[in-house]
């Protein structure tokens, strides 16, 4: 069904039929296992009368391509947003156009050697992932797309000045990114340049704008914030990507062996491998396998950090657009509305404050951030040295304060509360090693375990010192953490309730947490352990108004 | 400044309610440690101090936990905001704006009915706050719902 009043302005568009090439390559390529698996079959029966499947499974998917391709169609109105799919059960999503919160642009290996991109919109809200995908478009029709929907509110305000300049301006630009397309600004980084060249939105935008016969967008001026620095690999093992992929690696190799039902053992290297260890020494043993372990999880992380980061770039349009590219192979062109960015968090695990390093993630209405800073699409900027980060920070708030407000601490009893709780683990762990020698384990567990002890309290000194809040301008500022230590920075506006948490304990303290609820990033942002009354205060400054009615003066002592 | 109580307690059949629907958890864990208990002839002491813990508990989950949840579980709605408290041992308070109030639900399940219970789920658009209030009348809880839902559709926006 049509909305009325959908249907006058703007003509049903094709996705590229480049992506015709894309598609089978890659169903093909998942199908392999399956064909694989039937030529073995086939085989096994000895009767090879079903290699005829094979050509024909592939003709298949080249005809559901092509058909998928007739019958996949999409338009933007002034009002909505339409994709129409499918042959025999025809299903047309419709999106109000200013419901859009995000164009993502993203373009794997296979999209660029084609010139081809997929953009996937969001709209935001509790349905995430229920966006519209088009795959495959090609980059100017993409980049064009994409501007056409962020910018909607922008071009149609009466900023005539912008309007007419843009041909100009675009022009203008030109040369300038050609020389930056050919300036060697990363040694060795030819394809992250052509990636740039090919991702970049805003020339694309301001010409696939006006050749698809669209307003004219505004003046083209965004401002770099920040580029990768190549030298900012150096953090990449300091971060826990490494030891997730290792894990990930060596889960899906012993997994592989599981299956396969080959016995460790028997492969060769490896059972070498464990000859050669028997007959060495323990303590070089465990002094080779961890500098194994260590080299295996650098590579890996470093290898990682190129993969995600490439080319990392952070822009801001004029428009009200905040626009990140980045990745090696795969790239990834992500923009967050300005006025849908509710703050930031700044993330400083201990491993990367040690080398004076931070990593930036944006706190966004519509982009739900997924565990960590690290793959979540909010991420602002990958771990960088600390005065980078501190610098993007401020420019992207357009304010310092929250960033270098010195923290109100949250007072003796939370400190004493951090030590308590980082004892008792201790304390667990002490006992159990205990028994454990007690019945008959190596006595050098238990020494471990007492060695927990001190590092417990240098744990609990260091939350303690990390753990503090502040209000900075229109935000409120929330810090907590020692091994993931993050501050968050959030608008004040955004907060939409709050919810005062008391366990028995911090009852009997005097404490309370206080958490801020919103419809961004990850959805409550707490303020640990802080004491009762100053709780309350917080909350009645942070959102004046709210708590009037629920507060009464103190009873008097 | 401090933050008072909100104004209303919930019914008082929530005693009731509370009670009854954590009795089968215990029932089936004292039936379990009993069998146990006849069955086996070893571990004495352990099975001894086990039934012991398991007594205690259960006296308290069934006495002092309802009770004192009563005591803890108000709610409140203003002109602008809507404010519950909840818990026993961990307590919680919840405030939130009518402004950003988007939905107000009612549920019934079937042991609530039986008491003539309703509680009453306030969501908002941060996927951490949604406010409930449990063991309201059933009367008080309709009253509730169609006074918020009056108030929050003439709010504008997107709540968020």
């Amino acid at each position: 069904m049509i909305p009325p009043g959908a249907t006058q302005g703007a003509s049903w568009r094709r996705l590229s039929p480049r992506m015709l090439l894309v598609h089978p390559v890659r169903e093909v390529g998942q199908a392999i296992p399956a064909l694989f698996g039937l030529l073995v079959a086939g085989r096994a029966m000895g009767d090879g009368q079903l290699w005829w499947l094979a050509p024909l499974a592939v003709l298949a998917v080249i005809v559901l391509s092509v058909l998928r391709w007739v019958t996949t169609t999409y338009r933007i109105t002034p009002e909505q947003v339409q994709l129409r799919t499918g042959l025999l059960q025809r299903k047309m999503i419709s999106t109000p156009a200013d419901r859009v919160r995000s164009v993502d642009v993203t373009a794997s290996a296979l999209h660029r050697v084609l010139g081809l991109a997929k953009v996937e919109i969001g709209t935001g809200g509790h349905e995430a992932g229920k966006g519209l995908s088009l795959d495959s478009l090609t980059v100017a029709e993409a980049a064009g797309l994409r501007a056409e929907l962020l910018h909607r509110s922008a071009a149609t305000t009466p900023d005539t000045a912008g309007a007419g300049e843009a041909p100009a301006t675009g022009a203008a630009n030109r040369p300038n990114l050609g020389s930056v397309r050919g300036t060697p600004e990363m040694p060795g980084s030819d394809m992250a340049s052509w990636d740039r060249a090919g991702l970049d939105w805003t020339e694309n935008a301001a010409s696939g704008a006006a050749s698809a016969g669209q307003p004219p967008a505004p003046a083209e001026q965004e401002s770099e914030l920040v580029r990768m620095d190549p030298r900012w690999v150096r953090f990449a093992p300091f971060t826990m990507s490494g030891v997730l992929g290792a894990a990930a690696i060596l889960g899906l190799g012993s997994r592989l062996l599981d299956q396969s039902g080959v016995d460790a053992t028997d492969v060769g290297p490896i059972r070498g491998g464990l000859a050669y260890l028997q007959r060495t020494p323990i303590w070089l043993d465990v002094l080779q396998g961890l500098l194994a372990l260590v080299v295996f999880v650098t590579v890996l992380s470093i290898g990682g950090y190129a993969l995600m980061y490439w080319g990392f770039r952070l822009t801001r349009h004029p428009g009200g657009t905040l626009h990140v590219t980045r990745g090696l192979l795969t790239t990834r062109a992500i923009s967050i509305e300005e006025r849908r960015l509710r703050g930031l968090e700044l993330a400083e695990p201990l491993l990367l404050r040690v080398v004076h390093a931070a990593r930036l993630g944006g706190i966004t209405t519509g982009l739900r951030s997924k565990g960590g800073a690290d793959g979540a699409s909010s991420l602002l900027l990958p771990p960088a040295p600390a005065g980078v980060a501190l610098e993007v920070a401020t420019q992207i708030l357009r304010d310092r304060t929250p960033l270098e407000v010195p923290l109100t601490a949250h007072g003796p009893a939370a400190r004493q509360r951090r030590f308590t709780r980082a004892l008792m683990g201790a304390l667990f762990l002490v006992v159990a090693a205990g028994l454990a020698v007690w019945s008959g384990a190596p006595p050098w567990l238990a020494v471990a375990a007492l060695l927990t002890i001190p590092l417990a309290v240098l744990l609990a000194a260091d939350r303690y010192r990390s753990l503090g809040h502040a209000m900075a301008g229109r935000f409120l500022v929330t810090q907590a953490g020692s091994l993931f230590r993050r501050r968050d920075v959030l608008e004040c506006d955004g907060i939409i309730g709050w919810n005062l948490r008391q366990s028995f304990f911090q009852r009997r303290a005097g404490l309370a947490t206080l958490t801020a609820t919103t419809a961004a990033g990850r959805q409550q942002y707490a303020v640990t352990d802080l004491p009762l009354p100053l709780a309350v205060s917080l909350g009645n400054r942070a959102v004046p108004g709210l708590l009037d009615e629920f507060l009464v003066p103190l009873p008097a002592r | 400044m401090q933050l008072r109580d909100p104004a209303h307690l919930v019914s008082p059949r929530a005693i009731a309610y509370w009670t009854v629907r954590v009795v089968p958890l215990w029932i089936v864990l004292l039936a379990g440690e009993l069998i146990w208990w006849w069955s086996a002839r070893d571990h004495r002491a352990l099975r001894g101090t086990l039934l012991a813990v398991t007594v205690l508990l259960a006296a308290v989950d069934l006495i002092v936990m309802p009770r004192w949840r009563y005591r803890v579980h108000r709610w409140e709605v203003t002109s602008t905001a809507v404010y519950t408290q909840s818990g026993w041992l961990v307590q919680e308070r919840r405030i939130a704006p009518l402004s950003r109030v988007q939905t107000v639900d009612t549920e019934r399940g079937p042991l609530e009915q039986l008491f003539r219970l309703a509680n009453v789920t306030v969501t908002t658009a941060s996927a951490a706050g949604p406010l409930r209030i449990h063991g309201l009348d059933r009367a008080v809880a309709e009253a509730l719902v169609a006074e918020l839902t009056e108030v929050t559709s003439r709010s504008l926006g997107d709540a968020t």
